[in-house]
């Protein structure tokens, strides 16, 4: 294993945190099968302190998607523990946990599914309680930090891909999530709308878990990368000197795009 | 609904009385209009004709042309071919018009659906034209209707288009090629391809479930629209009062 930071490490980089702030996210030796008798987790253990930004890297089938769908219980049944901001994912603690964990999906035509922009954004708040003015300041707020608060009458069939992910963004950012679950989030998008979008997520400071194929992304956004494969964490360290090691990489699938090298 | 790039097929946007009128009291005033209409006996030729001044009285209350209503109440064509026959296959006590010998039940039973069909028709779409898609949604989510029913209405809203969309460019890529649907042997591929189409959907379905599970929903829509006043309903229900008169006329009067 290379590029591993060490607590010493951590702790000059302001990452483990003196007080008794709990983990952003913390899953504890995750185990998972699938009914059919695959294994996708063979003991995951990831902890991300608050205002964190992570990207979780790993090739296709390595179990990142079914991680990412433990942490805010829409899959559940195997061994171990994730709590988010402190409190254990539980069947009871399920509707906050989802709160807490915003999820934004790889396609935003599968996460934008009502007929305007606002409505859309209005959904999670609104189903986790919020209404009347309350609701529609949290919808303002959020289309403003995506830089889409003049179309929130648009129907989102009428939006271009960058404008549809960030808005898709935004749907969760109306929830004011503890930590930001991001799928593939410069997939599919032209050169300009992965900047922007990219500039969008710098500014939000938000804890931040960011699953990508895209490496120059994750060196861009994430300090810290988290290499799993096989289901389980191969390597957890900064970003850049986990992307230089070439072997590790070309033994995990992984190579940077044409043209690139980090020394 | 729209269609292509924002143009509405049915919804004119407009800012008159009619267009601001809360939806879930359009949805009442329509369908309380046309059960008076269809309870009309078909003999009170007269009735009818009030009806339809009172339409052209909303429509120029609402400010769209006259025009608009006429052309999408095309789509009444099949009913008005059939009402058209009719006076010509049915039995009983025949008359002559125009040296044609007509049946005479069959003539008012056609001039029943034409009439009750057209006005029904001109109703609907008056209510469509002035009321915007998710309006209605939010209507019916006001009157109660199940939740089941009003959810999927807001995703066919939304995935009509997205799903219209994959299946253009499945079929510009069977085009693209050398497909041509034109030939009836190669209906194979188009059939394959709805077939492949309905999987993605389904499959889309699974996932933007997945979505909106984790945004938190259980089961019912976020709650839309606010309540309409007594003084709104009485408002909007004037329409409904005119039709009802001239009904109790015309079953009344001797």
């Amino acid at each position: 294993m290379s590029g591993v930071w060490t607590e010493e490490q951590r702790r000059r980089a302001g990452r483990t945190p003196s007080s008794a702030r709990p983990s952003a996210l913390h899953v504890e030796r995750l185990a998972f099968a699938y009914p059919d008798g695959h294994q996708a987790l063979f003991g995951i253990d990831l902890r991300v302190e608050p205002g964190e930004r992570v990207a979780l890297l790993g090739p296709n089938g390595a179990g990142k998607t079914t991680l990412v769908l433990h942490l805010n219980g829409v899959l559940s049944g195997g061994s171990g523990r994730v709590s988010v901001a402190g409190l254990p994912v539980s069947k009871s603690t399920l509707h906050e946990v989802r709160r807490r964990v915003g999820i934004v999906f790889q396609d935003p035509d599968d996460q934008l599914f009502m007929p305007t922009v606002g409505a859309d954004v209005a959904f999670g708040p609104a189903n986790f309680g919020l209404s009347g003015a309350e609701l529609d300041a949290r919808v303002r707020s959020a289309l403003d930090a995506v830089g889409m608060a003049a179309h929130i009458d648009r129907s989102p069939m009428h939006l271009s891909g960058g404008q549809r992910r960030r808005v898709a963004l935004a749907t969760v950012l109306a929830c004011d999530p503890e930590i930001l679950v991001l799928d593939e989030p410069s997939a599919n998008l032209e050169p300009v709308a992965r900047r922007e979008l990219a500039e969008v997520l710098l500014d939000l400071d938000r804890t931040m878990l960011m699953v990508t194929h895209d490496l120059p992304y994750a060196l861009q956004l994430c300090p810290r990368s988290v290499l799993i494969d096989d289901g389980v964490i191969v390597a957890d360290g900064p970003t850049r000197e986990l992307l230089a090691d070439a072997d590790l990489l070309a033994a995990h699938r992984l190579e940077l795009p044409y043209g690139f090298r980090l020394d | 609904m729209s269609g292509g790039h924002g143009v509405h097929l049915l919804y004119r946007p407009g800012t008159s009385p009619v267009h601001r009128l809360p939806p879930q009291v359009k949805i009442v005033a329509a369908l309380l209009g046309v059960i008076c209409v269809v309870a009309t006996p078909r003999t009170e030729f007269w009735a009818f004709g009030l009806y339809l001044v009172l339409l052209a009285g909303i429509w120029a209350v609402a400010a769209v042309p006259v025009g608009h209503f006429v052309r999408r109440a095309v789509i009444e064509v099949p009913f008005v071919v059939i009402a058209l026959v009719m006076p010509f296959l049915g039995a009983g006590p025949r008359f002559t018009f125009l040296g044609l010998s007509l049946s005479e039940p069959g003539a008012l039973a056609g001039w029943n659906i034409l009439a009750k069909g057209t006005i029904g028709v001109l109703a609907s779409l008056t209510l469509a034209a002035t009321t915007a898609p998710r309006e209605l949604i939010v209507g019916l989510q006001r009157l109660r209707t199940p939740a089941v029913l009003t959810t999927i209405a807001t995703l066919m809203l939304r995935y009509l288009e997205v799903i219209a969309a994959e299946a253009r460019r499945m079929r510009t890529a069977r085009i693209s090629r050398g497909h041509n649907p034109r030939f009836l042997w190669q209906a194979g591929a188009t059939a394959r391809g709805i077939g492949s189409l309905f999987v993605r959907s389904y499959e889309r379905g699974e996932r933007v479930h997945l979505a909106m599970v984790s945004r938190g929903w259980t089961g019912r829509m976020p709650d839309g629209g606010a309540a309409a006043e007594p003084s709104t309903w009485l408002a909007g229900l004037v329409p409904v009062l005119c039709t009802a008169s001239v009904l109790a006329v015309a079953l009344w009067l001797p």
